[in-house]
């Protein structure tokens, strides 16, 4: 076939500046919860810790549509949205570890993250808490007029939390700009889609509050980005609330301790050899040629070097110091 | 150089294991992400997925082996075109694993050191019994060791407890622009209780927000605008709604400060009344103070009077913290004399000494301060001088102020209508136990609510209820009358 294909035009560079940045930061957020996993097998991280792997090109092409200024807030499924925003990643390893290098000094753990440098506000361990929290930022953007969008992520679990429907409601009666983004990852836990959500449309649950709402394909992070264009536009615009529902797919289990035996292997495996999100735009990159495989193998190799060093400082920051117990608990008027 | 596989935990509680099957072959490539193995845990059946690229070129651990302890090299993973005859350099043994070092389940074995000043030492075990601090809730200590005398706040003129709380948002709003009220019937209805009466003339739509019934939502969107740099003014209607709000105002507003090592302040106001009104039966007339007053990360104020009611809003709104703001209905169209200084607010942390007396100390909040205060008259007449101390913050707790009033009189009335059962007064009990029980000549007695749901009958109401009556029976028990 290659031999008969018509000499393609030379890609422009923006465009394959940006499809590398992207490439990148998905590939940042699978070795680094690669990474993660193996340091949660080590003993290293404890708790819970839901790794995001599959879902990657849900968080970097909205970011890709999102501009400085706009607020990120998420569930307990964080890791991927923290360094799609330009978090630290020794920060988030460390706090992984529970150490005084991490985000949150060692206090908060996998589910409980923030930078307000980078407007990302959490990581909430509570399901489905995070939506009136993100149309609150959304609230507060329209209160100080500066233009901004909050981002609200949630699971198709969350999606029947009674809270998403008082936002939903709160938001298209004041036309907050927030764009609701639905990850439908097909499983809340262990209960797929089917067996807890009556209706097949999780976009369309907006509809009643007037609220529009598109599904795409969240494998694919131009398409991921095309739509949140067209959304955070909306919601900037002053048009009131969005719902994007991206249709993805975690590859682990909804836990580190979750051997996932409510799908098939074969389910799993089909994903990840047709619709992975990182191979598919390799794929792209070089067949378009916007790369070629030594500039992919540099990236490799500098992604591997990131999650290398935050690994490395996540195991020599030092432990909290007992003192902060007592500290964070209130601010000193 | 060749990297091992080690025995993976896949669990928090998972020490050992079975390698039930190598999925790959020695010789094989693998790339990160390929499962190489299935394990059996404690819990399931895992897969195990390689984390770096190569050729698998040992398998150190053969299929069915049992019980493997977690960090023992299962197998080497070789580079391009590496031999694996030769050892690789470094090999942690699993007993050093971290795993086997970490301190999980148990509980720290570190003495908390506090930096600040103001809180408590490492509990001493001779302590007097003076000694501040064998207590956990040391940390929620207020900051003042020696309760100030209340500042003489200047002219006064009277006002209702309802314009007082007006009066405090008002000023406040004019204040700070990012202030805001939101609430069931706050802006259009003037409130539900009239307490907004005429804000929305003053401050208009945008800062006087009529909400949907709607609690757990416009709770959580508060905490969302807190977190991004205003101050909200929730109203709840009645606190006993705000029951359906409880997760964001617990999980959310209190605890993120903690959970973000400090970054994210949350500062809110929550208010409206609490407690018992007239005749709502039992879903209407709850009283949170200890539900609230339990949670490090609030703060939990409750004032009695009209001076009380402005001064301690007015600190709750300039608060960084979440603050419980917990009002009573009965109270609202009572009137007091209220400081006219615009400059007027009261500090949080400190109880204000009603009335001075030498025999029996009663600690009240909230409504119960008037019946306190009414219950001191009567004892006055049979000789018993009362020291009534009005609590206005339940958290932090003012306990040198109690403590020193303890001191003088030695015997200790609680009052509060909410129910025994860990209550305000059982807390106050068990510091006095701790801080002063070698001042006390008779064991601290509470007044509260009966341990029932609220009835609506009229008469059953009333005995379910704290009164003047069994506060004097209570302070002519401990005074042995």
């Amino acid at each position: 076939m290659a031999a008969t294909t018509a000499r393609k035009p030379k890609p422009n560079e923006a465009d394959s500046a940006n499809l590398l940045k992207y490439y990148r930061d998905m590939l940042l957020i699978r070795r680094f919860e690669e990474k993660a996993g193996q340091l949660y097998g080590m003993g290293l991280i404890g708790g819970f810790c839901h790794l995001y792997i599959g879902q990657e090109a849900v968080v970097v092409g909205m970011l890709a549509a999102a501009r400085e200024g706009d607020s990120v807030v998420t569930s307990y499924r964080d890791h991927g949205h923290m360094l799609a925003t330009g978090m630290d990643p020794k920060g988030v390893m460390a706090e992984l570890t529970g150490r005084r290098g991490g985000y949150s000094k060692g206090k908060g753990g996998s589910m409980h993250m923030f930078s307000r440098e980078k407007r990302f506000f959490g990581g909430h361990g509570i399901v489905g808490a995070q939506v009136p929290i993100g149309t609150g930022l959304a609230f507060a953007h329209r209160y100080k007029e500066d233009g901004a969008v909050s981002l609200t992520f949630l699971g198709d679990g969350a999606i029947n939390q009674g809270q998403v429907y008082e936002s939903f409601n709160m938001a298209a009666l004041w036309k907050l700009p927030v764009v609701y983004v639905i990850e439908n990852n097909k499983y809340g836990m262990g209960t797929s889609v089917e067996r807890a959500a009556a209706g097949k449309e999780l976009f369309a649950r907006g509809q009643p509050y007037g609220i529009p709402g598109q599904k795409v394909d969240g494998m694919d992070v131009m398409a991921v980005r095309q739509a949140a264009e067209k959304a955070i536009a909306h919601a900037r615009g002053g048009k009131g609330p969005y719902i994007l529902e991206a249709q993805t797919y975690r590859y682990r289990g909804h836990s580190m301790s979750d051997p996932a035996k409510y799908r098939s292997k074969e389910e799993v495996a089909k994903m990840r050899q047709e619709h992975d999100p990182i191979d598919h735009l390799r794929q792209k990159l070089l067949e378009e040629g916007h790369a070629d495989e030594n500039a992919l193998k540099t990236i490799d190799r500098e992604v591997k070097d990131i999650v290398s060093i935050a690994t490395e400082f996540a195991q020599t920051s030092p432990e909290p110091d007992p003192a902060e117990l007592f500290t964070d608990i209130l601010i000193e008027a | 150089m060749a990297t091992e596989i080690l025995m993976p935990a896949l669990s928090p509680t998972m020490t050992e294991g079975k390698l039930a099957k190598w999925l790959k072959k020695e010789g094989d490539d693998v790339k990160a992400g390929d499962v190489i193995a299935e394990i059996e845990t404690d819990k399931a059946t895992m897969e195990v997925e390689a984390v770096d690229e190569g050729r698998l070129g040992k398998i150190l651990v053969p299929a069915g082996t049992e019980n493997i302890a977690v960090n023992t090299p299962i197998a080497l993973l070789a580079e391009e075109g590496e031999s694996l005859d030769a050892k690789p350099a470094t090999r942690p043994k699993a007993a050093d694993a971290p795993r086997a070092a970490a301190s999980r389940p148990e509980a720290p074995k570190v003495e908390p050191q506090p930096k600040s000043a103001d809180a408590p030492a490492a509990p001493e075990p001779q302590a007097p019994p003076v000694a501040p601090a064998t207590s956990p809730l040391s940390a929620v200590r207020p900051t003042a060791a020696v309760p100030a005398p209340e500042p003489d706040a200047g002219e006064t003129a009277p006002h209702t407890v309802r314009e007082a709380l007006r009066d405090a948002m008002a000023e406040e709003m004019r204040r700070d622009p990012t202030v805001f009220l939101m609430g069931e019937e706050v802006a259009e209805y003037q409130g539900a209780y009239k307490v907004s009466q005429g804000l929305l003339d003053e401050f208009g739509a945008k800062r006087v927000i009529d909400t949907p019934i709607t609690e757990h939502g416009f709770t959580g969107l508060g905490v969302g605008a807190a977190f991004n740099g205003l101050r909200p003014i929730v109203e709840f209607m009645t606190f006993n709604f705000a029951m359906q709000a409880i997760d964001q105002i617990i999980n959310s507003a209190a605890k993120t400060l903690y959970m973000s090592g400090g970054q994210m302040g949350c500062p809110i106001v929550f208010r409206g009344p609490n407690g018992a009104a007239a005749r709502v039966a039992a879903q209407h007339s709850q009283c949170y103070a200890s539900w609230y007053a339990h949670c490090p990360g609030l703060k939990v104020l409750a004032p009695w009077s009209a001076a009380d009611a402005k001064g301690l809003l007015k600190a709750a709104i300039r608060d960084p913290n979440p603050v419980i703001f917990l009002e009573n209905e009965i109270l609202y169209g009572q009137s007091f004399p209220v400081p006219t200084s615009a400059e007027y607010v009261l500090p949080i942390g400190r109880a204000k000494i009603e009335r001075p007396g030498e025999h029996v100390t009663i600690i009240a909040f909230s409504l119960q301060v008037g019946m306190a205060l009414a219950a001191a008259e009567t004892l006055k007449a049979e000789g018993i001088e009362a020291e009534v101390i009005n609590l206005r913050s339940l958290r932090p707790l003012d306990t040198e102020t109690i403590v020193q009033s303890v001191k003088k009189t030695n015997r200790l009335v609680t009052v509060e209508e909410g129910w025994p059962f860990a209550g305000i007064g059982a807390e106050i009990g068990m510091q006095m136990m701790e801080q002063c029980f070698d001042w006390l000549d008779a064991p601290v007695t509470r007044v509260t609510g009966l341990d029932v749901p609220l009835p609506y009958a009229a008469n059953l109401e009333k005995l379910a209820l704290p009164h003047p009556d069994t506060i004097v029976e209570a302070a002519r028990r401990v005074c042995n009358r």
